[in-house]
């Protein structure tokens, strides 16, 4: 009972402010509500007993990404400027593909068989995951490393050739 | 398991009425008597200089991506942190070179000037 209030407030917390993120006139508001959007995500994800998820929700998405974006919006001086229309004439298009999209989504949702595995989630999973990562996945791991610098390089050289 | 979360949503919840309690307080107690000086945006003392609304330097992105690139280092340095002692030597070097390869990048950031203030 008490878990389902907790879900529909944590749902209607993030249903709901994705909803403000598209229908602001300010995209910097736009972004805040963003925030808020995916803290109600984090909050799912804590109810479904994936603290680890949750967490990396918070710090990764709450904390960079969403940090990003701002930052992002604030280099753009037609952005900031609070009078630009956020959408163009091609809204309509764009409802209609993203409604089609959710109804695809749902019947396939609701077609799939979800198999159910009968066994407890091991008492100390982050453990179980550094192991992973560690023995089975060596080489994903180093090449996350690689591609992160990749992003981190390319970055750089595209900023430096906007501020020369 | 679930129920430790309960602490932290009342902490959550009274974390975001504090604030508000803060502002209403202060509504209710203090003076109102608004004059053009009083009511002028506050820039460390100083006389504010056009809107807030102005167009951001470049190095502030730069440092937030920076951020981030760190920030998805740390989530995979936690779980090899936890499961360290279960873990050989071989982990502690599969980290170095993780970590080695991330503060390349850092370097060649700081050798171009990204972490250069503006």
């Amino acid at each position: 009972m008490v878990l389902q209030a907790v879900f529909m407030l944590f749902s209607a917390m993030a249903v709901g402010a994705a909803l403000a993120v598209v229908t602001n006139k300010n995209i910097f508001h736009s972004a805040l509500f963003l925030v808020v959007a995916l803290l109600g995500v984090a909050g799912l994800y804590v109810l479904l007993e994936a603290p680890f998820i949750a967490v990396v929700q918070v710090l990764i998405y709450v904390g960079a990404i969403s940090t990003l974006i701002l930052f992002a919006i604030m280099l753009t001086r037609r952005l900031m400027d609070a009078s630009e229309r956020q959408r163009n004439e091609q809204w309509f298009i764009s409802a209609i593909v993203a409604v089609g999209l959710f109804i695809v989504l749902v019947l396939s949702v609701g077609q799939v068989h979800w198999p159910v595995v009968h066994t407890d989630v091991p008492e100390n999973h982050l453990n179980r995951l550094g192991q992973d990562l560690m023995e089975h996945y060596v080489l994903p791991f180093e090449v996350t490393a690689v591609l992160l610098l990749a992003a981190l390089v390319g970055a750089i050289v595209i900023a430096r050739e906007r501020t020369r | 398991m679930l129920s430790d979360y309960v602490f932290i949503g009342l902490f959550a919840i009274v974390a975001a009425i504090f604030p508000f309690a803060g502002f209403a307080v202060s509504y209710l107690v203090r003076p109102k008597r608004p004059d053009p000086v009083k009511s002028d945006v506050y820039e460390c003392g100083m006389k504010p200089i056009g809107e807030a609304w102005v167009q951001f330097k470049v190095q502030y992105y730069l440092y937030a991506l920076i951020f981030v690139i760190f920030d998805v280092m740390s989530v995979f340095l936690f779980p090899w942190a936890v499961a360290y002692h279960t873990l050989g030597l071989y982990a502690l070097v599969e980290m170095c070179i993780f970590l080695g390869i991330l503060v390349g990048g850092l370097i060649y950031a700081w050798r171009k000037g990204a972490l250069r203030w503006v």
